[in-house]
């Protein structure tokens, strides 16, 4: 195991962070003090726009054939070479296995030729610790997740130690608006959509239900919610839906998910406030953030709660490498380095990760 | 649905489910009698409860406490159960069935059970002896009410009259 470089000061760490756990291939060098020295980023969403989706072996063959490059590029920016780095660090997990094995095998390439600590992070785990790149925010704080394929409460205490409240327990809330967005026969990806057609909309004319409201605990549920929208739609008269028609739909999902977001949020943070009664943010973070209309409804709901409400800049709220490189400084600093076998997983819940507490 | 190719409709019954319960006790039964190889292909619109029949199965076999995520996002989901490992694959992103071989459906169709949502996506690559269940959205009160057509490659005829008549047996109670 490479020596963990003790003597240079924290806000002197340089950190290399590689992502391509999912349809985005990312590259970032960032700073102990927080700074990223440099961001690139290759969105594959334009070539996977025509699909309505994401396509896995267009992923993995683009992040092979983009990842060198974007890291040099990273590093020109930055000004360093890899031998000015103290550690490189690229999500272990979880994400699609040959998109992981990509940016894994390049970060344990370049960490084993220059004799610098691996970090695997869990792509949860950057998440959860961007808010600390972007704002600061000190621990303990109550974390919403919300993207395209994961939806969790948890609560982050530490470096390493998370406890989930609760997660989806079928759809991911950014699957839920995608779907939503395929059914009503608007584009990819399906939360701008949705949020675009909502604003002519209106909320009060569809009944939809509002998932597990009034229940106890902190997980979701959209599956539920996802065929309702389907039922609404076979309601309607046949033919082709009214531009009205899909306004008000959107616009009524919308303030269905909100208020399922909101009544779960509202549980978390009394859970949040009996364990930390000193603590004060809740640190929303994932693509679905970028919704202002839920953004406005979480927002309201922090105030309430004598909570600030965390979103940092969309670039950072989506996947993203500046958020890898980051959590890899945060384990640097809690000595938690990974050996050259580490081996991508697929599956990792963020709750596993207490473990190594 | 493509799936349900000619070749493979025979013979072809169409299964009552009114309600979840209904759903989870025959996905119940089929994983009860399902084993290492089987291919167990899931079609219907969005929203019809394939990701719901795939999770009353894995839990039948894994343990009712089994975390069972919808695989959109991730496009295949593993588990270890005490019929062997089970490969969870959702292809509602695919295109081109030859995208699959990145997901490793070769190594799935040999080691383990695989159940597939989406399957007319595989094409040609989906194996002449699939389980392929059809689920459709049923008339009644209960918005889960549910038919699911039913067509088998030779290996599961014996496996699934077993199952029809468990499900018979169980109406009658």
């Amino acid at each position: 195991m490479p020596n963990v470089t003790t003597s240079v000061e924290d806000a002197d760490l340089r950190v290399l962070g590689i992502e391509t756990s999912c349809d985005e291939t990312a590259a970032a060098v960032v700073a102990g003090d927080r700074r990223i020295l440099a961001e690139r980023l290759l969105s594959q969403l334009a070539e996977h726009q025509p699909y309505g989706g994401i396509v896995p072996e267009i992923a993995a063959r683009a992040h092979l054939d983009h990842l060198d490059r974007l890291i040099e590029e990273a590093m020109a920016e930055a000004g360093l070479g890899f031998a000015d780095l103290h550690g490189v660090a690229a999500t272990g997990g979880p994400g699609l296995i040959g998109g992981l094995m990509v940016g894994m095998t390049m970060a344990k390439a370049i960490a084993a030729v220059h004799g610098l600590p691996l970090l695997a992070v869990n792509h949860l785990e950057g998440h959860a610790l961007s808010a600390r790149l972007t704002d600061g925010t000190a621990f303990p704080y109550l974390l919403l997740l919300v993207s395209g394929g994961h939806c969790q409460l948890v609560i982050v205490e530490a470096v390493g130690r998370y406890r989930r409240l609760g997660t989806t327990i079928d759809d991911a809330i950014g699957e839920c608006f995608d779907k939503a967005a395929k059914m009503l026969g608007l584009g990819y990806p399906g939360g701008p959509a949705v949020e675009r057609a909502a604003a002519d909309g209106d909320a009060a004319r569809f009944a939809l239900p509002r998932p597990l409201k009034g229940r106890p605990g902190c997980d979701f549920s959209f599956s539920g919610l996802k065929t309702a929208v389907r039922h609404t739609i076979e309601a309607l008269p046949p033919g082709r839906l009214s531009h009205q028609d899909v306004a008000d739909l959107c616009a009524s999902f919308q303030a269905a998910v909100a208020d399922s977001l909101e009544d779960r949020c509202g549980n978390a943070i009394k859970i949040f406030r009996d364990r930390h009664p000193e603590a004060n943010s809740l640190v929303v973070a994932g693509g679905v953030a970028a919704n202002g209309y839920l953004r406005t409804r979480l927002s309201r709901l922090a105030k309430a709660s004598g909570l600030d409400l965390v979103a940092p800049p969309q670039a950072l709220c989506t996947d993203n490498a500046a958020m890898i490189a980051w959590a890899g400084i945060e384990r640097l600093r809690a000595g938690l380095t990974d050996e050259l076998d580490f081996a991508a997983k697929p599956r990792w819940p963020l709750g596993a990760a207490e473990l190594e507490s | 649905m493509s799936v349900a190719s000619a070749s493979r409709t025979e013979p072809l019954t169409v299964i009552a489910l009114p309600d979840l319960a209904a759903t989870d006790r025959f996905a119940g039964l089929v994983a009860g009698r399902a084993r290492h190889g089987d291919v167990i292909g899931l079609a219907g619109e969005l929203g019809t409860g394939k990701t719901t029949f795939a999770r009353a199965f894995i839990r039948a076999l894994a343990g009712a406490d089994e975390e069972v995520p919808s695989p959109t996002f991730t496009l295949l989901q593993t588990y270890d159960s005490r019929a062997g490992p089970i490969y969870h694959f959702d292809l509602y992103r695919l295109v081109a069935p030859d995208e699959a071989w990145e997901l490793g459906i070769e190594e799935a169709f040999a080691h383990g059970i695989s159940l597939i949502e989406w399957p007319e996506r595989l094409g040609p690559l989906l194996p002449e002896d699939t389980l392929c269940l059809t689920l459709r959205a049923a008339a009644g009160g209960d918005p889960n009410a549910r038919g699911v057509e039913v067509s088998c490659g030779p290996s599961w005829r014996d496996r699934m009259a077993a199952v029809c008549a468990d499900m018979g047996q169980a109406d009658d109670d």
